[in-house]
């Protein structure tokens, strides 16, 4: 007996506490859907009486959601690949090869570690213009993509690959390439998944260094369209909460058809802080 | 390392024997865009905070000292950033870790609605900080907002949370809390389902009562978890930027800057102010307290336990 209301005790809580996780999406996505004055009325109404799903149509007539949308499929996606390459390609470097220099620079990789982003945009900033990069896919995703955290991590997968496999595909005439790409990437295909997947949720969210190198509509991401898009509506907040639920929608549904994999790869690798 | 880790590396080099230039070759992509993004940024960065004055376009400064440092330290801005990320970090962050291991150790012990409860918390995670800041925005509306109908509610006065200065850093942190339970609930619930379950069994049949259970099984196994997320949260905290970009706007951190943090002193500086020394100055003192905190990680998760 006393099992068991401790347990709807528990389950309670969690609930409630569960209600405050997704009461602000609720509140987003109903609020979208009210008139005017009706999600400005006092006190508050939760649910709207009509759902107005013309609020919809006029944020994309005011905001090119779509292109907003394909930008940003395109930098976390081309970002996320190229981040993979790069740390796959270091990590095998470090894991097979012998060379001068191969612990100093394995240690710039893990120095790099404790260097903040935040620190560097100054600099990238400069970088870029001076590259002419200025407004450009490549400016916003080039600076983004190496990682001396996945290279530590990576390295540490691909040593878990027992070296006689290597010496196998050496007497076979296997070579690094082939080998890099046949045996070492699919036996560790969870570690580059999780990689993968953390790059590309990061990188479809983040907005900062974005937002800096970004000056024309045809280049924004869709958190910056959704900060010029707010500007626009100015205080029409049943506008503003359709065009929050459309920057917030692709990720959930990708979220959701995920959850396992993408929760699974955060506790895996996720200590990058 | 393991022991395959260790076959491996002497295998490497009775495998190799001589110099392998090749390697070079994969290391080239990320020697070009680690060297050029943040390698020579930090070294630039190093140079420009002690500039007294600095124009970043032509690269030119003037004045080489510790100038740039004594200003940002004595200026109030600075030190109000300083206040509010303190704030962010010594009660935000407890909250946070005590808010985000009980619901890890709640859901942990749920069975069938478990999957259910860690996809619902860990939604914030992958939303965009800056759309639902926007949400966060209109709920803390000092007219309009569902903070203060609750508070009414349950019969306290009504907030101006965004316009009163001593009220937006609370607001802030509150988003913060928020905002970064995801991430650590996750982070426990791995450290929890490494727990081995026959330390729980023993306990049951010794009838152990479940508080002490949870005292002496689950927190001490949990040790390891808990100092790594509580160090990551702790860093993390101190680069809170987003989250009051969000919230306020990139112009301003609220009424007279009242909610603004390290980082964003850094990008103001840098963007809205033009002094490109200060921003400098004020992001290499940030990298030191940074730099400290990881050190102190090392050097106690070394005595504590490997967890990678």
């Amino acid at each position: 007996m006393k099992a068991k209301i401790l347990s709807a005790v528990r389950f309670i809580l969690l609930f409630i506490g569960m209600l405050v996780m997704i009461f602000p999406f609720a509140w987003m996505l109903f609020t979208s859907l009210k008139t005017l004055p009706e999600s400005i009325s006092i006190p508050p109404t939760l649910f709207p009486s009509q759902p107005q799903w013309s609020n919809y149509a006029e944020a994309v007539t005011v905001a090119p959601f779509g292109l907003y949308l394909r930008n940003s499929i395109i930098v976390a996606g081309v970002g996320t690949l190229l981040t993979v390459f790069v740390t796959v390609c270091a990590a095998y470097a470090f894991t097979v090869f012998e060379f001068p220099g191969k612990k100093f620079l394995f240690l710039v990789c893990l120095a790099t570690m404790m260097v903040p982003s935040e620190l560097l945009i100054i600099q990238n900033f400069v970088t870029v213009t001076k590259l002419g990069l200025m407004d450009t896919f490549a400016g916003i995703i080039l600076p983004t993509v190496g990682s001396g955290f996945y290279i530590y991590m990576m390295h540490e997968y691909f040593m878990q690959v027992p070296a006689v496999l290597q010496k196998a595909a050496k007497v076979d005439g296997c070579g690094h390439f082939k080998y890099l790409w046949r045996i070492m990437i699919p036996m560790n295909k969870n570690a580059i998944a999780t990689i993968a997947i953390l790059t590309f949720i990061s990188q479809w969210n983040s907005f900062v260094w974005a937002l800096m190198v970004t000056s024309s509509d045809a280049r924004r991401v869709l958190p910056i369209g959704l900060l010029y898009f707010k500007d626009a509506v100015s205080s029409q907040v049943n506008l503003q909460m359709a065009g929050a639920t459309i920057v917030i929608a692709p990720m959930m549904v990708f979220y959701l058809i995920f959850r396992k994999q993408i929760i699974a790869g955060v506790s895996r690798g996720g200590i990058k802080g | 390392m393991s022991d395959i880790a260790k076959e491996n590396k002497k295998a490497v080099k009775r495998l190799t024997g001589k110099v392998q230039w090749q390697a070079y070759l994969y290391l080239l992509p990320a020697i070009l865009v680690i060297g050029l993004f943040v390698i020579y940024p930090m070294l630039m960065i190093l140079r420009m905070g002690f500039y007294e004055s600095y124009t970043f376009i032509t690269d030119e400064g003037s004045g080489f000292g510790l100038k740039s440092f004594s200003y940002v330290l004595r200026h109030r801005a600075f030190q109000l950033a300083v206040r509010n990320t303190l704030i962010i970090v010594c009660i935000g962050t407890p909250i946070t870790l005590v808010l985000s291991l009980g619901a890890a150790v709640l859901i942990n012990s749920m069975g069938k609605s478990r999957g259910f409860f860690q996809t619902t918390y860990f939604l914030p995670y992958v939303t965009s900080t800056l759309a639902i800041g926007i949400v966060f925005r209109w709920l803390f509306h000092s007219e309009y907002g569902y903070f203060n109908f609750f508070l009414q509610f349950f019969g306290m006065e009504p907030q101006k949370w965004l316009t009163d200065r001593n009220l937006t850093v609370v607001a802030l942190t509150i988003f913060t809390i928020w905002n970064g339970m995801a991430f650590k609930i996750v982070l426990f619930l791995a450290g929890l389902q490494k727990i081995d379950k026959q330390y729980y069994q023993a306990a049951r049949m010794d009838s152990t009562p479940k508080r002490r259970v949870f005292f002496r099984i689950t927190l001490p196994l949990l040790s390891p978890t808990l100092w790594m997320v509580t160090i990551v949260s702790i860093i993390h905290s101190f680069k809170t930027y987003n989250e009051v970009y969000a919230m306020f706007s990139r112009e301003s951190a609220g009424p007279g800057n009242s909610a603004i943090t390290i980082v964003y002193y850094i990008y103001d500086m840098f963007f809205n102010k033009n002094q490109v020394h200060y921003a400098a100055a004020a992001a290499l003192i940030f990298l030191v307290i940074v730099l400290a905190l990881t050190v102190l990680q090392k050097v106690i998760s070394k005595r504590f336990v490997h967890y990678v």
